[in-house]
C-alpha cells in the first residue's frame, strides 16, 4: 500500500519536473514584429542594428523571406541555424537521414538526438531557439520518381504567401541530389545557391546558380577524371568521406552571408567562392552557362535570358572582372598549378581563370556503324520482363 | 582503368540509345526496352562464360528494381539482396546500388547500403551517358565492388556464410 504510494508520489515528483523542463525549454513567446529597440529582452536589436548601421536598408523584409534547404548535415543544419536566428520568415527543410553519433564531429546536432530524423530532430532546435520562424519538413530522398514531384510542388508552393520559395539552398551530399535540385531549378526557374565540402574535408565552395544567367550545376560538371585509375585504388582504408566542423561551418557561413546579401540586397553576391583550407585560399569568379548545356531548360533560360535587356549587369561584371587584375605585380606573385592535369586531346582551353576543363565531351558521333547498339523492335517491355524473370 | 577480363565484358554487354529518364514517358517506356535487351544478353553471356552472378527485375514502371547477388569465396556462395531506385535524372546520373543487409558492415557504403562508387564508377558513368545502363552498372560498379569487398568481410569476420542457401 505505501509502496504504491511513494509511486504515485514519485510519478507526481517527475511531472513536475517534466513539466518545468518543459517551461525551461519553451523560451520565449512569439514576437509580431521585429523591433530595434535596444534592451536586453530583444532577441532582434542587434540585427536591427544593420540598418542604424548602414549596411541593411530594409532588415524586416526577411521576415517575409522563405528559403527551402535541402540536406541538413554538416553545413544544411548550420545553415537552417543561422538563417534561425536571424529570424528568417519561413524554412522548409528536406532530409531523409537520421542524426548518428557518427555525426557528431560536425556542429548543431547533440548526441541525444542519435536515432531521430534530421528534419525533426532540427525542426525541434530551431523552434525553441526561435519561435517566430515558421519550419516545415519533409523527410524523403528527393531523387526518386515520387518524391521529386512533391519536391516540385512544395518549393514552388510553400512560401508564406502560397507562391515559389525565394532561394533554395543545396547542402546536400551527393551528385545525383544536386542533379535533382538543378533539374527542378532549371524547370521552375528558381535562384539557388549550391554548396560543398570535398570528401578529403580540406576544400568547399558555394555557387549561386541563377538559370540562364550563370552556370547551372550540368552546365560544369564536376571535373572528374576517368583516366588511369587503377583497380587497386578502389581499395582504400578508411571511411568513404572526412568531414571537420571547421570547413563545413566557414562553408555554411559563406552560404548564408550570401543568402542573405541577395535576399536583403546589400553587397555583391558571390557566383561562386571557393574554399581552400590548406592554403587559405578564397577564389571567386563568375561561371558563364555553357551553351550546350546538357539540361534543355537550362538552355532555354538562357535564351529568355540573353533576349533580356541588361543594362546593370554589364556594369557589375566588368567591375568584377577588374578587381582580379593587378597591374602592378612587385613581387611577381603567381599562382602555380600543383595539381597534374590529364589531358584529352585540346582540353587546356581556359573557361574562367585558374579553371581548365579536366576533360572533353566526346563528340557525337555516328555510332551506327561500329557500336554494337540495342535494338529498339523486337519483343516489348512486357515480353522482356518476363524473359528476365525466366532466365 | 579496366583490366582486360572487365573490357571484355563490357564490350559483350549491348550499348544504349534513348536517352531518357523515368519522367520522359514514351521515351523513357523505349530506354527501358533497351535496358532489359541489355540485361537478358550480360545474364546470358555470365551464364554461358559460367559466372553467373545476379538477377533483377523492376516494377511495372521500371522505377523500382531489386534483386539478388552472389559471391562465391573459397567455394561458398554469399548471397545478397539489391535493390535500388532509378533517379529522376537518370541516366545523367547513375543508379545508387543497394545492398541493405550490409548496411553499417563496411565504410565503403552509405545510408541505406548504397556502395560507394565515387571514385571507381561515376567517372566512367558520366562519359559514357546514355550508352551505358543497368547491365554496364552491374559489371562495373557492383561487380568490382563485391570483388574488393566481399572477402574482405569474410575475413575480418563481419559476415558470414549462410547455410540454408542449399541450392
Amino acid at each position: 500500500m505505501s509502496e504504491i504510494e511513494k509511486l504515485r508520489q514519485r510519478i507526481k515528483d517527475l511531472e513536475q519536473q517534466l513539466l518545468e523542463s518543459q517551461c525551461k525549454s519553451a523560451a520565449r513567446e512569439k514576437i509580431a514584429q521585429m523591433s530595434s529597440e535596444v534592451v536586453d529582452s530583444n532577441p532582434y536589436s542587434r540585427l536591427m542594428a544593420l540598418k542604424r548601421m548602414g549596411i541593411v536598408n530594409n532588415y524586416e523584409k526577411i521576415r517575409e523571406l522563405s528559403v527551402a534547404i535541402v540536406g541538413v548535415g554538416g553545413v544544411g543544419s548550420v545553415t537552417a541555424e543561422m538563417l534561425t536566428r536571424c529570424g528568417i520568415g519561413k524554412l522548409i527543410l528536406f532530409d531523409y537521414d537520421k542524426v548518428e553519433l557518427a555525426n557528431m564531429n560536425r556542429l548543431f546536432f547533440q548526441p541525444h538526438q542519435a536515432g531521430q530524423s534530421k528534419v525533426e530532430a532540427a525542426a525541434k532546435t530551431l523552434q525553441s531557439i526561435n519561435p517566430d520562424v515558421e519550419i516545415e519538413t519533409h523527410n524523403y530522398n528527393i531523387t526518386t520518381v515520387d518524391n521529386f514531384y512533391n519536391f516540385i510542388d512544395t518549393i514552388s508552393t510553400s512560401s508564406l504567401l502560397g507562391g515559389p520559395v525565394d532561394l533554395v539552398l543545396s547542402c546536400v551530399d551527393n551528385f545525383e541530389a544536386r542533379m535533382t535540385i538543378n533539374t527542378a531549378c532549371n524547370e521552375l526557374n528558381l535562384k539557388w545557391f549550391e554548396s560543398g565540402v570535398s570528401e578529403n574535408a580540406v576544400s568547399g565552395h558555394i555557387q549561386f546558380i541563377i538559370p540562364g544567367e550563370s552556370a547551372c550545376f550540368a552546365c560544369a560538371p564536376p571535373l572528374v577524371v576517368a583516366a588511369n585509375i587503377d583497380e587497386k585504388t578502389l581499395k582504400r582504408d578508411g571511411v568513404c568521406a572526412a568531414s571537420l566542423p571547421t570547413t563545413m561551418g566557414i562553408v555554411a557561413g559563406f552560404l548564408v552571408q550570401n543568402t542573405l546579401k541577395y535576399l536583403l540586397g546589400f553587397g555583391t553576391t558571390s557566383y561562386y567562392l571557393g574554399y581552400n583550407a590548406m592554403q587559405d585560399f578564397f577564389p571567386t569568379m563568375i561561371l558563364r552557362p555553357n551553351p550546350n548545356c546538357d539540361d534543355s531548360y537550362c538552355r532555354q533560360r538562357q535564351a529568355e535570358y540573353a533576349a533580356k535587356p541588361k543594362v546593370e549587369q554589364t556594369l557589375s561584371v566588368a567591375d568584377a572582372d577588374e578587381g582580379a587584375i593587378h597591374e602592378d605585380n612587385e613581387w611577381g606573385i603567381s599562382l602555380i598549378d600543383e595539381t597534374e592535369s590529364i589531358n584529352e586531346g585540346n582540353a587546356t582551353s581556359e573557361i574562367s581563370t585558374g579553371i581548365k576543363l579536366a576533360y572533353t565531351v566526346p563528340q557525337v558521333v555516328n555510332t551506327e556503324s561500329q557500336e554494337q547498339v540495342t535494338k529498339s523492335d523486337g519483343p516489348s517491355l512486357e515480353e522482356l520482363m518476363a524473359q528476365m524473370k525466366q532466365i | 582503368m579496366v583490366d582486360e577480363s572487365t573490357r571484355k565484358t563490357l564490350s559483350s554487354i549491348p550499348l544504349l540509345q534513348t536517352k531518357a529518364g523515368p519522367r520522359d514517358k514514351d521515351l523513357w517506356v523505349q530506354r527501358l526496352k533497351e535496358e532489359y535487351q541489355a540485361l537478358i544478353k550480360y545474364v546470358q553471356n555470365n551464364k554461358s562464360s559460367d559466372n553467373d552472378w545476379f538477377r533483377l527485375e523492376s516494377n511495372k514502371e521500371g522505377t523500382k528494381w531489386f534483386g539478388k547477388c552472389w559471391y562465391i569465396h573459397n567455394l561458398l556462395k554469399y548471397e545478397f539482396e539489391i535493390e535500388f531506385d532509378i533517379p529522376v535524372t537518370y541516366p545523367t546520373t547513375a543508379p545508387e546500388l543497394a545492398l541493405p543487409e550490409l548496411d553499417g558492415k563496411t565504410a565503403k557504403m552509405y545510408r541505406g547500403g548504397k556502395i560507394c562508387l565515387t571514385d571507381h564508377f561515376k567517372p566512367l558513368w558520366a562519359r559514357n551517358v546514355p550508352k551505358f545502363g543497368i547491365a554496364h552498372a552491374m559489371a562495373l560498379g557492383l561487380g568490382p565492388w563485391l570483388a574488393v569487398e566481399i572477402p574482405d568481410l569474410i575475413e575480418k569476420g563481419v559476415i558470414a556464410h549462410k547455410e540454408k542457401s542449399a541450392e
